[in-house]
């Protein structure tokens, strides 16, 4: 999985493309999250548009994700959600704790 | 088709891979196709992780076969076994925030059944089934 971090207005914008699969890419966006939660980031929204694959181990990170960030007291959205990917967070009803943007500024106003 | 795979997750999209081209020329959706590849990557998961806990000198053998428009996935670790009946539900709300406890439940919900035995050579065995044609998806087989 490749990640890349964009700031807009106030908000880490975390692009991700690839696959978030065991053993190949749960384990780094963890790694990737807690780095810009550790950096005292509290406004993150990951894009999802490139994302191929996700199994419940990445469900697993994303979800663990979600938690550590607003622990801290920070919000972790999601953007451009792929359909099976919407799909298989709707089947274990972890659609309705995040929330989804389809625009991106849309979402980053909603931090405000 | 028989696979002995060792317990690296590398082996995984070889094993799907493997799967998708037994489904070629089938009467089976590319929607369908999708939900038993993940089906597969997650019995899989299973049990290179909990079954073999990566072992490297545990195996996976895998059997996959097609007979009256059904698929069959057999999945069997070379681990000590669980009992699947003490596996959290998903969606019970003090577990939905949880990282794990996922797998099974994706199995079940992508496969018409979902099987567990422990196996006669040892190990525990996954069993998936999965209806392949068309006229199943229409009556509810998609997931």
């Amino acid at each position: 999985m490749k990640t890349n971090v964009r700031e807009v207005r106030g908000v880490s914008i975390l692009d991700l493309k690839g696959k978030i699969t065991i053993g190949s890419g749960d384990v780094q966006l963890r790694e990737t999250i807690n780095k810009l939660v550790d950096s005292g980031k509290k406004n993150i929204l990951i894009n999802m548009q490139e994302v191929t694959t996700i199994d419940s181990s990445g469900i697993g990170e994303l979800v663990g994700c979600y938690t550590s960030v607003t622990n801290k007291g920070g919000k972790l959205k999601l953007l451009h959600l792929p359909p099976k990917i919407s799909d298989v967070l709707t089947v274990t009803q972890l659609i309705t704790v995040f929330d989804v943007y389809e625009s991106e500024s849309e979402a980053v106003s909603s931090f405000a | 088709m028989r696979l002995s795979l060792s317990s690296r997750f590398e082996n995984i999209e070889m094993a799907q891979h493997l799967c998708g081209k037994l489904l070629e020329g089938r009467d089976v959706s590319e929607e369908t196709k999708h939900w038993i590849l993940m089906a597969l990557r997650e019995g899989l998961a299973n049990a290179i992780k909990h079954g073999n806990g990566q072992n490297l000198s545990k195996r996976v053998h895998v059997e996959m076969r097609v007979a009256d428009d059904t698929l069959e996935i057999r999945i069997r670790d070379e681990g000590p076994g669980f009992d699947p009946r003490n596996v959290g539900d998903p969606l019970a709300p003090e577990n939905r925030l949880k990282t794990s406890g996922r797998g099974i439940f994706y199995m079940k919900t992508f496969m018409d059944d979902v099987r567990f035995d422990r196996a006669a050579a040892g190990g525990m065995e996954i069993v998936l089934t999965k209806k392949l044609n068309a006229s199943s998806e229409r009556e509810g087989g998609e997931r």
